[in-house]
């Protein structure tokens, strides 16, 4: 599309999306409603095996996988819807780590051997993988790396640290970014690696954990790295397809909220009257209306233009920059809707909160994507 | 639209191009022979310059017409007649009052109109004051209307005015159609903060209209006003612009002429862009809905979105003018200029400043998001039931 003609892409929900969105939401106010998710959140390790099975089971683990290797084989749009459901309930879990990044990291920079034998694995949800790139507070450009990948015989020694690795405790594979002499290459590491350090960190939103890895002389096989060499275009790729993925979950958290805090404007009276009758609370709904439908309108085009990589390298980082800025707003108007209950620990909105703002953090904050937006379209 | 439409449409439209060739037929003969083949407002009876299709067909038409060499130029001259004045006809006219109006509204012949606002009647419409009292098969009509476009080029105007003033402001009102060149009509132009006129104030002075221009029963000039400002908001959000065109290309144009290296003006530009952007594909997704037949809040939100990204852009665009933007090239005229040209970033500045109040404020609009799509309460009204008359006014 080039410079694009949106119409060119539909919008329009498909019988597919429909009957995946149904049954997702169905399945996650059942199984992973809020107050699973609190206990999820408070446990030990963040996740319940159990639920990744169904979940594995149910075929979402695989949705975006090739039917060759075990998968659905549909694409980032579907996968997107799932994505926006469990931000609906801000699902805890690292079904973002592996399902969406270390998956998008394998079937982009992998090649034929390495996809069969990973890609079946996390489709069935034998095993859940993640990706650790990002090493600086605020080096979601990729500057050289300071994790090395030395040659050692037709092997690989892996030296760094990587301190904000998503799921990085509850991960069985771990796809390590590193700096050697061609670039930036990817490298398939197992968590149980001798010279593998991970150790989970206490994170601002608990209900997607990180941990902090060390690698100390990690050796791994020549076939560990993905695509055998360089592929640093593929790791942008990986990003942008998780930025947009990402922009998918902060739609279904930013619905969510703007549908709590309207059932509560229209329930709570303050002054004998419901305070949605007021205007300065109805125009705040009516602007997290605004904001949502905007972030929604991003997000939908940003998957469904995954393959054209003109307009993607557009489309992913709007969404991106949109939706962050859309979610965080709108999480933190929720809590001022609902007043004081809204600032407690009992209430709901603390977790929505927390997962725009570091959801916003995770690939690159808004400002950031306008960065990659900017290069995208020569300003 | 189906397949069948489609043929159906462009056998039509070849019909009239083998007719009346686009390039080579005057305008005006043109636009009537599009009148008299359907394809005027084609979902429209038959009869009434349409085919009985649905809207979503006319922009195909319309596509094929410029890409002949044609014009629909009329469409946006006689903007409030051809996309306000002939829904209005069609839902509530008469098939007399139809014939008689809508073809001259469509071949630009006779320019409309639309005086709904007065000085006292603003967001709160329905508590408008001009009167019309009925005199034999007359009405005589006193008051004043405001904020009037195209006033002192046209032949009618769409006029709501009280005739019960013992009832609720809701129900006292009655929808006329009005020849503007009849006496006791002033047409004085209004010079808006930009020193043009663009805009007038019509002051009437017992003007006599016929009742047979009245539009549907004494009493229900609310209803008919209610689809006027419906079709309005159809035409405005009907349109999807072409990315980065438009007022988002006019600040980026300043700033590559600038050459600023300031990080954070670049920012703020990419930021508009990108708000820009998503408005933008919001409007696109709006349309696609809407004519899958799935409408959703969507189209409501585009006016509040551009009202306020027009405002942002046009203050973004002297900031980056810098000092060059206290300038006014040409100084202000108070004028009645001919075509309203915007390029000026200055003019801009100022005439974006009534994105937000013309067409219905952004409050209203959100009030309207808030309650008919997020279903919020409304206030308290003290005015509801009372008597028009009674309502306290000032």
């Amino acid at each position: 599309m080039g410079e694009g003609d949106p119409m060119s892409v539909s919008y329009a929900p498909t019988e597919d999306l429909e009957l995946i969105r149904t049954t997702a939401r169905q399945f996650l106010e059942d199984r992973i409603g809020l107050e699973t998710v609190r206990e999820l959140m408070m446990s030990e390790e963040g996740l319940d095996r159990g639920l990744w099975k169904e979940i594995a089971d149910l075929g979402w683990t695989g949705l975006a996988i090739g039917e060759e290797h075990g998968g659905a084989g549909y694409g980032l749009t579907e996968l997107s819807v799932l994505l926006e459901e469990m931000g609906r309930l801000v699902t805890p879990g690292p079904f973002f780590a592996s399902a969406v990044l270390a998956t998008a990291a394998i079937d982009t920079a992998g090649d034929d051997v390495q996809k069969a034998s990973l890609l079946p694995r996390l489709a069935s949800g034998e095993i859940i993988a993640t990706l650790a790139v990002f090493e600086e507070p605020r080096g979601w450009d990729l500057p050289s790396l300071a994790t090395t990948a030395t040659a050692d015989g037709t092997g690989w020694v892996l030296d760094g640290a990587k301190p904000f690795v998503l799921a990085g405790q509850q991960a069985d594979v771990i796809i390590v970014a590193a700096g050697f002499d061609d670039g930036i290459g990817m490298f398939v590491v197992p968590a149980d690696a001798p010279g593998l350090d991970v150790t989970e960190t206490p994170v601002l939103d608990p209900t997607r954990r990180q941990a902090d890895i060390l690698l100390n002389g990690v050796r791994v096989d020549g076939s560990a790295l993905l695509g055998g060499g360089e592929s640093t275009i593929s790791l942008r790729k990986t990003l942008g397809i998780g930025t947009a993925c990402l922009a998918a979950e902060q739609v279904g958290g930013s619905q969510r909220c703007l549908e709590m805090s309207v059932e509560y404007a229209k329930t709570r009276y303050q002054f004998g009257r419901p305070i949605g009758s007021f205007q300065s609370i109805k125009h705040r709904c009516a602007d997290m209306l605004m904001k949502t439908e905007h972030a929604k309108s991003t997000a939908y085009h940003a998957v469904r233009v995954v393959d054209d990589d003109d307009e993607f390298a557009i489309a992913a980082p709007l969404a991106g920059s949109v939706c962050s800025e859309a979610y965080n707003w709108i999480a933190g108007e929720t809590i001022q809707v609902h007043g004081g209950i809204g600032f407690t620990w009992e209430h709901d909105a603390h977790l929505y909160l927390k997962r725009a703002k570091a959801s916003s953090l995770l690939l690159g904050d808004a400002r950031y994507q306008r960065q990659l937006l900017g290069q995208a379209i020569g300003l | 639209m189906t397949d069948t439409d489609y043929r159906r449409v462009d056998d039509v439209v070849d019909e009239l191009f083998a007719r009346h060739p686009p390039q080579s037929t005057e305008p005006e003969e043109f636009w009537g022979a599009q009148y008299d083949l359907g394809l005027a407002w084609v979902w429209h009876e038959e009869g009434f310059g349409g085919l009985g299709l649905s809207r979503k067909d006319q922009p195909h038409i319309n596509w094929r017409i410029e890409e002949a060499g044609g014009s629909t130029e009329n469409r946006l001259r006689n903007l409030l007649g051809i996309a306000m004045g002939a829904g209005v006809l069609t839902t509530h006219g008469t098939d007399a009052q139809k014939q008689r109006w809508l073809r001259p509204m469509f071949t630009n012949q006779e320019i409309w109109c639309q005086m709904f606002s007065e000085p006292g009647a603003g967001s709160d419409l329905a508590g408008l004051s001009m009167r019309a009292e009925p005199d034999g098969d007359e009405w005589v009509v006193n008051g004043q209307k405001v904020w009037t476009t195209l006033a002192h080029v046209s032949k009618w105007g769409m006029l709501v005015t009280r005739t019960d003033p013992e009832s609720p402001k809701h129900r006292g009102l009655t929808y006329f159609v009005v020849d503007m060149e009849a006496d006791g009509i002033d047409v004085r132009p209004l010079y808006q903060i930009t020193g043009e006129a663009e805009f007038s104030e019509v002051f009437f002075n017992d003007v006599r209209i016929p009742d047979e221009n009245r539009i549907d029963s004494v009493g229900s000039g609310w209803r008919v006003s209610l689809t006027t400002l419906m079709n309005e908001r159809v035409a405005i959000g009907g349109n999807t612009v072409p990315r980065g065109s438009g007022r988002i290309a006019e600040a980026v144009d300043v700033w590559k002429r600038s050459g600023s290296a300031d990080p954070l003006l670049r920012d703020e530009l990419i930021h508009l862009w990108a708000e820009v952007e998503a408005a933008r594909l919001t409007s696109a997704r709006a349309n696609e809905l809407a004519s899958a037949g799935v409408p959703g809040p969507e189209g409501s939100i585009g006016k509040l979105a551009w009202a306020d990204l027009n405002k942002k852009i046009t203050s973004f665009t002297l900031d980056v003018m810098g000092l060059e933007g206290t300038l006014y090239p040409g100084g202000y005229q108070l004028t009645r200029p001919t075509s309203f040209d915007t390029s000026m970033p200055q003019k801009a500045f100022l005439r974006t400043r009534a994105n937000s109040i013309e067409g219905g404020t952004s409050e209203i609009m959100m009030n309207i998001l808030g309650e008919r799509v997020l279903g919020l309460p409304g206030e308290p009204r003290v005015d509801k039931e009372l008597p028009w008359k009674d309502v306290p006014r000032g």
